[in-house]
C-alpha cells in the first residue's frame, strides 16, 4: 500500500521525461534518396526511441559546418557528407570521431565505409545511362559516348571536372586500374582535358542529380552521365531509362556528426540503427544504392541485387572514386577546368 | 532694448540663460535624432561595415602557416630556395608539426598548402600522423625519417610553399584573382594560360551584365515612354503589371523559363508550329537562356528609374520642337532622350550592378562556360573552402563595382537618382 505514491509518483516521472523527448536534426542530400532515408531510417527510429528527427537538405556545403563549429554553434546532430568531405573534414577536425563500440563490430561492414570519423551509409554510382525508348543498341564502353556519330545528340555531364576527367581517360583508352595512375600525372590530365574538348561542343551541363533524367525524358540528350539511384527513380515512374554500367565510378556516402553537436548520444543511437543490416536491407529496397553493412546484402533477393552499384555484374569493371587523389589535386583540376571552359 | 534691460537688472542674465537654455534644447534635438538614427546607424555598421572589413581582411589574411610552422620559417629565412633546404629545416618542421595540439590547426595547414602545391594535404597529414619521431635524433636523422615516411620531402617545391607562406599577410590570392601568380623567389608574373581562369571569367561577367543591360534598356525605354504618356490611372495599372513579375521569388521565375525554354517547351513549339524553324532550338543550359532569363528579371529595375524620370519632362519641349519646324523623329531623339539620360544612367548602372553579383540563374540556366565570377566564389566557399580565395574574388567585384560607381559619377556628374 505504501509503495503506491512512490509507483504513482514514478510513473509521473517518467512520463515526464519521455513528455521532455530529444530532438535531432539529420541532414541529408534530399530528393529520391531522402525520402528512402526518412522511410527506412528516420520512421523506424522515431518508433523505437520515442526521439524526433528533424530533417533538414542541403547540398553538401562544408562550409556551413565549419561555420557552425568555428562559431560554436552546432545545430546538426548527423550530417550525410560525400567521401572527400569526410577525409578533409576530419583532417581539419571539423567531426567528432566515430565511436564503433556503439555502432557495431567493424567487420560488418566494406572496408572503405569505415573511417575514423564517419560511417559509410550506402556505395552509390556515378555512371552511363540513356533513353531506351529513343536508343535502341545500347552504349557499351565510354568510347561510345564520346561517339557522336554512333549515338547523335548532346551528352549530359556533370558541370565540374570529378569524374568526367575519368570518364574522358576511360574513353580514351585508359583501362580502369590505370586511371588515377595517368590522371596524377602532367601528361594525363592534359590527355583528359583534351578528350574533353573533343566532345565541348556537344556537352549539355547538369548541375543537379535531378536534371540528368529529365534531360533524357525531355529528348535534350541522347546519353548523359547520372547518378544510378536517379535512374532507377525514374524508372519507377515508368520511364524506360537504362544503365549502362561500364566503368561506372562508385563511391560512398558517410554519416558524420559535427563537432560539438549537443545530442551525441541519440545522434550515435541514430547512426548505429542506420547502420544496422535490418535497416539498410529496407533502404536498399527503396532506393537502389548499395548497402555497407554486408550483412543487409543476405536479406535482399536477386533482382534487388541486380540493380545494385556493388552487385558483382555491375562492378565488374567499376573504377572507386579515389578520394585521396581529389582531396590532393581537386582545388587544381576545378580550377583548370574552369580555365578550360571558358577558353 | 536697452532702456529695458537697464529698468530689468534681472533680465542682464536672462540672454545668456536663454541661449544656454537654447543650446541644451538643441542638444536635446540632436541627441534625440542621434538616437533614432542609431539603430539603422548599428545596423549598418554590424550587419555591412564589419563583414565588408573581415572580408577585405581574409583575402590577405595567411595565418595557417605562421601559425604552425614557426620555427621552419625561421629555419628557412636564410635558405636560397631553389637547393634541398639545410637539415635544420627538416629538424624544426618535424618539431613544429609534432608540437601542432589541436589536430584542425594541422588540417588547415594541410589545406593552405595543398592550395598552392597540389598534394601537399597528403604529404602534410600523413607526416603529422607519423610524428613524433624519437627526441633524441640529429638533423640528419630527422631529414631521413621524414623521407621514410613520405619521400616527396625532398621536393622543394613543398618547401618553396612553406617558406613563401611564413609570412602572416598574403597579396597571393588577391595575385590569383586577377590570373597573377608570385614565384619562390617573389617575382610576379602570369598564371600558365591553362589554368588562367579569373580573367576570361571576369570578362565574362562583364560581357555578360552589358548584353543584360543593353537589351534591358532596348525592352524597357519604348515602354517606360509608354506608360509615361498614360494617365495616372491606366499607368498604375499597367505599372502592376511590371511589379507583380518584380515580387515573385527569382527562383520560381527561373523554374518557369526552363519549363518554357526547353527543347520541347512552349517556346520551342511555337516556333516549329509557326514554321520558323524544323528543329527544336538551344534555348537553355547555354548563354542565351542566361540572358533571357536575367533580363526578363532585371527589367523592372531599368523601368522604375526611367519611368520617373520620363513622368518629369514635360511634353511641350517635344510639341515645340514639332512646331518649330524639326521632324518627330528628330524631335524625339535630340530633345526627348537627352532629357531621359539620367533616367538611363541610374536604370543602367543599376541593372549593370545588379548583374555583376548573379549566381542562381546562371547557375541553373548556363553551361560550364556561361558561369559569372559568383559561382567561382561560391565554389570556393562551400566546395574547396578555401575562405581566403573567395574573399579574394569578392574583394574583386566590390573594387570594381566601386570603380564603376566613380566612374559614373564622373560621367553624369549626379548623384545616383532612382526617382
Amino acid at each position: 500500500m505504501k509503495l503506491k505514491p512512490i509507483v504513482a509518483a514514478a510513473a509521473v516521472v517518467a512520463s515526464f521525461a519521455s513528455f521532455a523527448q530529444t530532438q535531432i536534426t539529420v541532414v541529408n542530400f534530399g530528393g529520391a534518396n531522402g525520402n528512402a532515408q526518412k522511410k527506412a531510417y528516420f520512421e523506424p527510429y522515431e518508433k523505437t526511441t520515442g526521439n524526433k528527427i528533424v530533417g533538414v537538405e542541403y547540398n553538401g556545403e562544408q562550409a556551413k559546418i565549419k561555420a557552425m563549429v568555428e562559431s560554436k554553434n552546432v545545430t546538426w546532430d548527423v550530417v550525410e557528407v560525400e567521401s572527400p568531405d569526410v577525409a578533409r573534414g576530419c583532417d581539419e577536425g571539423l567531426f567528432e570521431k566515430m565511436d564503433y563500440s556503439k555502432i557495431g563490430a567493424k567487420s560488418d561492414f566494406t572496408p572503405a565505409a569505415v573511417h575514423e570519423c564517419g560511417i559509410g551509409t550506402f556505395v552509390w554510382s556515378t555512371v552511363m545511362a540513356f533513353n531506351a525508348d529513343k536508343i535502341k543498341t545500347a552504349p557499351v564502353t565510354w568510347a561510345d559516348f564520346w561517339d557522336t556519330k554512333k549515338f547523335p545528340g548532346k551528352r549530359g555531364m556533370r558541370k565540374g571536372a570529378r569524374y568526367n576527367l575519368e570518364f574522358a581517360l576511360m574513353a580514351d583508352g585508359v583501362a580502369v586500374q590505370d586511371v588515377y595512375k595517368v590522371l596524377a600525372t602532367k601528361n594525363g590530365a592534359e590527355r583528359a582535358f583534351k578528350k574533353m574538348t573533343e566532345l565541348k561542343s556537344n556537352i549539355q551541363w547538369w548541375e543537379a542529380g535531378a536534371q540528368p533524367p529529365q534531360f533524357l525524358v525531355a529528348g535534350d540528350v541522347a546519353l548523359t552521365t547520372v547518378y544510378n539511384g536517379r535512374i532507377d527513380a525514374a524508372q519507377r515512374e515508368g520511364k524506360n531509362l537504362q544503365i549502362t554500367w561500364t566503368g561506372g565510378i562508385y563511391d560512398l556516402d558517410y554519416w558524420v556528426m559535427p563537432k560539438g553537436g549537443k545530442n551525441r548520444d541519440a545522434a550515435l543511437k541514430y547512426i548505429s540503427m542506420a547502420s544496422s543490416a535490418a535497416e539498410q536491407s529496407e533502404y536498399a529496397k527503396l532506393i537502389s544504392y548499395g548497402p555497407t553493412n554486408t550483412k543487409a546484402l543476405a536479406k535482399l533477393d536477386a533482382k534487388t541485387l541486380g540493380l545494385l552499384p556493388t552487385s558483382a555484374a555491375n562492378s565488374k569493371t567499376a573504377l572507386q572514386f579515389n578520394v585521396g587523389f581529389w582531396a590532393d589535386q581537386g582545388e587544381a583540376l576545378e580550377k583548370r577546368f574552369a580555365a578550360w571552359a571558358a577558353q | 532694448m536697452t532702456t529695458s534691460t537697464t529698468a530689468l537688472p534681472a533680465s542682464a542674465v536672462l540672454p545668456a540663460n536663454l541661449a544656454r537654455q537654447l543650446k541644451r534644447a538643441e542638444r536635446r534635438k540632436r541627441l534625440f535624432s542621434i538616437s533614432l538614427t542609431m539603430p539603422l546607424l548599428v545596423f549598418l555598421v554590424v550587419i555591412f561595415l564589419v563583414p565588408i572589413a573581415a572580408l577585405l581582411m581574409r583575402a590577405v589574411e595567411n595565418p595557417e602557416v605562421a601559425n604552425t610552422l614557426g620555427r621552419t620559417g625561421e629555419a628557412l629565412a636564410q635558405w636560397d630556395r631553389t637547393t634541398t633546404p639545410p637539415d635544420a629545416a627538416y629538424a624544426a618542421l618535424a618539431a613544429d608539426l609534432a608540437a601542432i595540439q589541436e589536430q584542425s590547426d594541422a588540417g588547415a595547414l594541410a589545406r593552405r598548402l595543398n592550395s598552392e602545391v597540389s598534394g601537399a594535404r597528403s604529404l602534410v597529414m600523413g607526416t603529422y600522423r607519423a610524428l613524433p619521431f624519437d627526441p633524441a635524433l640529429t638533423p640528419a636523422q630527422v631529414h631521413q625519417r621524414l623521407l621514410e615516411v613520405d619521400a616527396r620531402w625532398d621536393d622543394i617545391t613543398y618547401w618553396q610553399a612553406i617558406a613563401k607562406n611564413s609570412k602572416r599577410w598574403t597579396p597571393d590570392y588577391l595575385l590569383a584573382s586577377v590570373d597573377l601568380q608570385r614565384d619562390a623567389q617573389g617575382h610576379i608574373s602570369r598564371v600558365p594560360d591553362d589554368s588562367a581562369a579569373f580573367g576570361r571569367i571576369l570578362l565574362r561577367t562583364f560581357e555578360i551584365s552589358a548584353v543584360v543591360t543593353l537589351f534591358c534598356l532596348l525592352l524597357g525605354y519604348p515602354l517606360a515612354y509608354w506608360l509615361s504618356t498614360l494617365t495616372e490611372r491606366q499607368a498604375n495599372m499597367c505599372m502592376i503589371l511590371v511589379l507583380v513579375p518584380f515580387w515573385t521569388s527569382i527562383l520560381v521565375r527561373v523554374a518557369a523559363w526552363i519549363v518554357l525554354l526547353q527543347t520541347n517547351g512552349l517556346v520551342n513549339r511555337a516556333l516549329m508550329g509557326t514554321g520558323l524553324t524544323d528543329e527544336p532550338v538551344a534555348l537553355l543550359f547555354n548563354r542565351l537562356g542566361v540572358v533571357i532569363a536575367m533580363v526578363h528579371i532585371l527589367l523592372p529595375f531599368m523601368i522604375l528609374p526611367l519611368y520617373s524620370v520620363m513622368k518629369s519632362v514635360p511634353p511641350t519641349y517635344l510639341r515645340a520642337a514639332v512646331s518649330l519646324g524639326s521632324s518627330p523623329l528628330a524631335a524625339f531623339f535630340k530633345v526627348y532622350v537627352p532629357q531621359t539620360y539620367p533616367g538611363m544612367g541610374a536604370g543602367g548602372l543599376l541593372v549593370f550592378i545588379l548583374s555583376i553579383g548573379y549566381y542562381v540563374t546562371p547557375a541553373l540556366l548556363g553551361g560550364a562556360d556561361d558561369q559569372m565570377l559568383s559561382y567561382y566564389i561560391a565554389q570556393y566557399t562551400n566546395v574547396n573552402v578555401n575562405w581566403g580565395m573567395a574573399c579574394a574574388l569578392g574583394a574583386v567585384l566590390l573594387f570594381t563595382t566601386l570603380v564603376l560607381y566613380g566612374i559614373y559619377r564622373r560621367v553624369v556628374k549626379s548623384e545616383l537618382s532612382l526617382g
